[in-house]
């Protein structure tokens, strides 16, 4: 049916999707309830948050995935660099930061969509902009914050993120650190940014949906479901406020701490999130803890290692400060706020 | 005999397309060399933005992302 009407096809896809996922809570309060314990045990209620959560988040993610794969279907890198090229800073920090997010990017990607824009003419700081929003803005991040925490929390990260790479690809670009490429980079023959030709059809969007989710949910779930399972497990054997004292509000110095440690460690979105569910059910505070997501999906050792092959180590060091900043900055102002 | 490099500087994907191109050719009995660039400089001369890229006799045929098995076995046909 995708491929003959593709149009039906979705309409019913998203009819059947939010059909089953407000059904979730009586579902799960069912199973639940057809178990051997009393719902008011400790055990009962950690199934319950369990069978709850496990469904909720993993069709949130799913929805996620597939809606961006789709998207991403419009925004191939040449079609990216081809709307950048030749563009002043500024606006186009933006516009980059927002393809950062549309765009499909793989890590391991970094330095040959790095050098394709500069090359096209690209300005430096719009290319940072690309660089620090695609990785620390993605899909997975916003479903499990959607899930977790409510459309609230995952809007302010979204507007954050995103705030945090125009503001650092603009830094950098008022830097004037051109001369901090690789000689090789800058001698690169420059080329002409072309869009290609697109001509996809809907029901070929509609498969690279498919395929974002076989490809993203298909990799992720197992991390999901343990993060979720150590959530429910520590529900009431923990004391709640057991992390608090080190990683709480009160706690100042917690923040940059967060960030410090995040950055020679090395993990997606995905990795990262059962040790984040950890640290919230015990009481560490919600901005600290996205500070450390955001230091250890942003800033990685591994890659600074290969864009130290393109970028000198100043240029490198430079990244590394600004973008830290920004992190401290959410972290301190998510603290704050709730 | 196809003449097949696949670029990449060493992430799992790039491993994960190797092992899907030899499986692919073994399977549909076709003859390739493969052979790995892992050096950026060499890979951006190919032009493309994405890895893992694929080339086979000289054309860029892929770029980006693991690439599914069917598009594999068209490149054999």
């Amino acid at each position: 049916m995708p491929a003959t009407n593709p149009k039906l096809f979705l309409l019913l896809a998203s009819l059947l999707w939010a059909g089953v996922y407000l059904m979730l809570p009586a579902l799960s309060e069912a199973i639940v309830s057809a178990l051997p314990m009393t719902r008011g045990s400790h055990l009962g209620g950690a199934l319950q948050f369990f069978f709850y959560d496990t469904p909720k988040v993993l069709m949130l993610l799913t929805g996620i995935v597939f809606i961006m794969g789709m998207v991403n279907s419009y925004f191939t890198p040449e079609r990216t660099r081809a709307l950048l090229a030749g563009r002043m800073q500024g606006t186009a920090n933006v516009m980059a930061a927002g393809l950062g997010v549309l765009t499909p990017f793989c890590s391991c990607s970094a330095v040959p969509l790095f050098i394709g824009f500069v090359q096209a003419g690209v300005p430096l700081g719009v290319t940072f902009s690309f660089l620090i929003s695609a990785p620390m803005v993605n899909e997975v991040a916003l479903a499990l914050l959607l899930g977790m925490f409510g459309w609230k929390i995952a809007l302010l990260y979204l507007c954050l993120g995103l705030a945090i790479a125009i503001v650092a690809g603009w830094v950098i670009g008022r830097l004037k650190m051109e001369a901090y490429l690789e000689d090789w980079v800058r001698n690169m023959p420059k080329v002409q940014a072309l869009a290609g030709a697109d001509g996809m059809s809907l029901a070929q969007r509609i498969q690279s949906g498919f395929d974002a989710v076989r490809e993203i949910v298909g990799k992720v779930w197992p991390y999901i479901l343990a993060g979720i399972a150590v959530g429910a497990g520590i529900h009431g054997y923990v004391p709640q406020d057991f992390m608090a004292s080190f990683m709480g509000k009160e706690a100042w110095w917690s923040v940059p701490l967060a960030v410090l440690i995040g950055i020679p460690m090395y993990s997606n979105a995905a990795g990262v999130i059962p040790v984040v569910q950890a640290l919230l059910a015990k009481g560490a505070a919600l901005g600290t803890v996205l500070a450390f997501m955001m230091s250890v999906i942003a800033l990685s050792l591994p890659e600074m290692i290969i864009l130290r092959k393109v970028l000198k180590v100043r240029l490198i060091v430079t990244f590394i400060s600004v973008v830290a900043t920004g992190i401290l900055v959410v972290g301190y102002i998510f603290n704050a706020a709730l | 005999m196809k003449d097949i490099k696949v670029l990449g500087t060493g992430c799992a994907n790039c491993k994960n397309t190797v092992k899907l191109i030899e499986e692919v050719a073994r399977d549909s009995n076709t003859e390739i060399v493969l052979e790995k660039i892992e050096d950026i400089q060499k890979i951006m001369t190919y032009n493309i933005m994405a890895t893992p890229g694929v080339v086979i006799d000289g054309v860029v045929v892929h770029a980006g992302g693991v690439p599914p098995r069917s598009k594999v076995a068209g490149w054999f046909e």
